[in-house]
């Protein structure tokens, strides 16, 4: 009788336990390492501080730009491109967080950033009025890349852009364009900020299990993809001609602009790294991080912790990077090969963040059955 | 009673010295009831059919057969391929035959169809491996030649006759399949990143914090992840002799259940716990099968049918000098084939040659960043792959750190980019893997054209040294 209990309760087991491990996100848990305190120092001391400091630089240029739409003139145009490189360095501090609503807009950086844009489809938009900047078509027709062509490509020098504007024939037709982008791009972005302040902010901290859907390891993919793509890959290694037969210098992030790429690459580099510190957005203290985490894990090798190695590594891509031209798209025409230098440099990182830093975290990925083998 | 209920010790004596034994023809001729076989035969078929119904549900053929564009194949095993739609039908005889197995119709047919199918669909891409699966495919193999369906089967009823006795090597043979599993996977736990670093538990335990009660205690613990891995080394050592052994038996049983269900509850291992767990049955006596199977009887009671309208006879094979060398060739492959790794001069882990198919299961936390460059030899120039152009992103997570995946894949891609019209195609791969918490570490020579290597059981020269030893098995 007591075996026919213990099979009974064996089998009750089972059943009681294959059921529960589904269960997903919620419950803050705490064991020596808080992971919960690293969602909070993430939310509240980078991520929200960082998408305020971008929206209200980007309110800014939005009312430089209507200034300039409503008296286009050198000084309009001036600053309004000021303001520009203003927001798009304070933009290379949040594109990475591609999570919650930026991620529920469908890709909300598909809207602010995608380059080189494709300009006959501005300039068809231009001339026919008919576009529709939400599909995803005119992905490569907004946001940054397209201010950029609209402040500094779309004519020879500064007076022929300014009279883009006024004395051109399809003046009404840029202005009309220029609007809806710099339009779309605040109305998106508060969007994003909005979501954080009312509620999402909540349930990103309180998501800190170990599961597929969790925010904690849907943060740390994010953060290595955004790595990976949109900084190794978009700024570097594309235009170095890494992923084809040439290189293709005119795929640089603000290309229209010619001076700043590596403004902006070391701006996003920068942005990395202080997310991998959990370095505060406003300020100098640090907090609980990936950094601090992979200390509690005892990831270490040769002495030394995976977060040191880290951090060299990504010292190490700056200083490739900052002896770059900077303009990359001289550099690739000049010497290419400090470009594709500077790019092993960056992809030496991915191999530390996406191996090493993701088998520490042992971040569940569930897609099939493993034995681990 | 028909059947010999001997003791413990003559059971243990018949499983491991049977086959040297000067009285090797009086054990072959021994017989016992076929309850235990018939249980088996109906737990297999059962768990097999919830396996396959899991992994249709689960849209698993969609997103490992049908969606990829590219298979990785088995070295010599390159014309079994997904086959498009058609690959549902091979799941759906999978199915039925499991389904033919559980209630004993058509039996040999049944196993046959289910030994085909299912070895097919491991066959069609080694991205899905897994040990379990492999056991499911030995073990079907070896039912093909035993007769399940001599008791407490349909075939039974149609036939009008039953069987009471059958040859006993018939289920000690599975005992010793199970036996050699646990053992040979006890074997490999010996070595030094399990039992001196802990290694890779240390790494998957304390990733496990979100459990209840243990996970923010025990799951964090260095000595909890010794005491595991210990423990899993010698459970997987003992736990054979305590389930052949009446007097533990019991106990041994508790311990499997455990033991599996603490894996389940820990790691995403599928319905491979409950498998072992039903497979750890045949070690009991007739009498306790006979019990389940009257349970049965209970719950199928419109169904039943009076044994006594059956014919009883006793089980004989009509080929037996055919059947017993193919099964003794069978056990002597088991017994050899996982060591054939000792014929390799580098580390298992690191080359992985001769890892797979000898038990080694949940030894490694090991994973890859491999990037692929296709350059033209006469320009020197190229560019690099990306993967996810080709493979989807469970494919390339296997590929980045197995030297067989990455040799196939790269000449796949040098065949498309050939057909691309690139000319003097180069397939070069950079390549990094982390072992068992060692930092990353160059895999793969750069400097070898992989598109000019070919794939063979030869020791591959192109894998980096690991610069580091694991002792052990």
């Amino acid at each position: 009788m007591i075996k026919h209990i213990a099979l009974i309760l064996g089998l009750a087991l089972m059943m009681g336990c294959s059921s529960s491990d589904d269960s997903g996100n919620g419950g803050s848990t705490s064991d020596n390492f808080d992971r919960s305190a690293l969602l909070k120092n993430l939310a509240d001391n980078i991520i929200i501080p960082s998408y305020q400091d971008f929206g209200s630089k980007l309110t800014t240029l939005k009312g430089s730009i209507e200034s300039f739409v409503a008296t286009p003139n050198q000084s309009t145009l001036e600053a309004a491109r000021n303001h520009w490189l203003i927001a798009y360095k304070a933009w290379q501090y949040v594109e990475m967080f591609n999570i919650g609503k930026a991620e529920a807009l469908n890709e909300y950086y598909f809207f602010m950033n995608i380059y080189p844009v494709t300009v006959l489809d501005i300039e068809n938009g231009v001339s026919s009025g008919n576009y529709d900047l939400n599909t995803p078509n005119y992905h490569d027709a907004q946001g940054f890349p397209a201010l950029d062509y609209f402040l500094y490509g779309v004519a020879e020098d500064d007076a022929a852009i300014v009279a883009k504007f006024t004395s051109d024939p399809k003046s009404q037709g840029y202005k009309d364009y220029l609007t809806a982008v710099i339009n779309q791009m605040d109305r998106l972005t508060q969007q994003v900020i909005t979501d954080w302040n009312s509620g999402y902010r909540d349930q990103f901290v309180n998501s800190s299990k170990n599961t597929a859907t969790s925010s904690l390891n849907k943060f740390v993919n994010d953060f290595i993809f955004y790595y990976e793509k949109g900084l190794r890959a978009n700024k570097i290694g594309i235009p170095a001609g890494v992923f084809s037969t040439s290189p293709l210098p005119n795929k640089v992030e603000a290309y229209y602009n010619g001076e700043v790429s590596k403004e902006l690459a070391l701006e996003a580099l920068k942005a990395v790294q202080d997310v991998f510190n959990g370095k505060s957005f406003n300020g100098s203290g640090t907090g609980a991080s990936f950094k601090t985490y992979l200390e509690y894990l005892k990831v270490d090798s040769g002495g030394q912790n995976l977060s040191a190695i880290i951090n060299a590594q990504f010292n190490d891509a700056r200083s490739k990077i900052e002896g770059l031209d900077s303009n990359f798209s001289q550099q690739i025409v000049s010497d290419n090969a400090k470009m594709t230098i500077a790019y092993d440099a960056l992809q030496r990182a991915v191999v530390y963040l996406k191996v090493d830093m993701v088998q520490a975290f042992n971040i569940s990925v569930d897609y099939v059955d493993a034995d681990g083998d | 009673m028909l059947y010999d209920k001997e003791d413990s010790l003559n059971d243990l004596k018949g499983l491991l010295f049977g086959f040297m034994n000067t009285s090797f023809k009086t054990y072959l001729n021994k017989s016992t009831h076929p309850a235990p076989l018939a249980v088996f035969r109906i737990g297999f078929g059962v768990m097999m059919l919830l396996s396959i119904v899991r992994f249709w549900w689960n849209g698993w053929i969609e997103t490992l057969y049908i969606l990829p564009k590219f298979h990785f194949s088995y070295y010599g095993f390159e014309w079994i391929k997904p086959i498009g739609d058609y690959t549902y039908l091979i799941f759906t005889v999978c199915g039925i035959s499991a389904f033919l197995i559980a209630i004993g119709l058509k039996y040999r047919m049944a196993i046959i169809m289910f030994f085909l199918s299912f070895t097919y669909i491991e066959l069609m891409d080694k991205t899905a491996y897994l040990n379990h699966y492999y056991f499911i495919s030995v073990l079907s193999f070896l039912m093909i030649f035993l007769p399940a369906n001599a008791y407490f089967s349909v075939d039974n009823l149609i036939r009008k006759k039953t069987f009471t006795a059958i040859p006993k090597w018939t289920i000690d043979s599975i005992k010793l399949l199970v036996g050699i599993v646990y053992i040979y996977a006890g074997l490999a736990k010996i070595n030094s990143d399990w039992l001196f670093k802990a290694m890779p538990l240390k790494i998957w335990l304390p990733s496990k914090y979100d459990l209840p009660f243990i996970g923010n205690s025990f799951m964090q613990q260095e000595w909890f992840h010794y005491a595991m891995s210990w423990s899993g080394m010698i459970y997987d050592l003992i736990i054979p002799f305590l389930l052949i052994t009446k007097r533990t038996r019991w106990f041994a049983f508790g311990l499997v259940v455990f033991f599996h269900v603490f894996t389940r509850v820990l790691f995403p291992i599928g319905m491979f716990p409950y498998i072992m767990i039903v497979t750890a049955l045949i070690f009991f006596d007739a009498d306790f099968h006979l019990r389940i199977l009257d349970g049965f009887k209970r719950i199928l009671k419109f169904f039943r049918v009076q044994s006594a309208q059956l014919k009883a006879q006793s089980y004989h094979y009509k080929k037996q000098t055919l059947v017993l060398p193919i099964i003794t060739l069978f056990f002597v492959f088991q017994i050899t084939f996982p060591f054939r790794h000792l014929l390799y001069p580098n580390e298992l882990f690191w080359t992985e040659e001769g890892y797979r198919f000898s038990w080694r299961v949940m030894l490694m936390e090991k994973m890859g960043n491999t990037t692929f460059k296709i350059v033209d030899a006469e320009t020197g120039q190229g560019f690099l792959v990306d993967n996810s152009d080709f493979l989807t992103s469970f494919q390339e997570k296997q590929m980045s750190f197995q030297p067989d995946f990455i040799l196939e894949y790269a000449h796949y891609l040098g065949d498309h980019f050939r057909s691309q019209g690139h000319k003097n195609v180069q397939v070069f791969a950079d390549s990094y893997v982390a072992l068992n918490g060692r930092l990353s570490q160059p895999y793969i020579d750069r400097t070898i054209d992989l598109y000019k290597e070919k794939e063979s059981f030869r020791p591959k020269n192109w894998i980096l040294p690991f610069h580091d030893e694991i002792k052990g098995f």
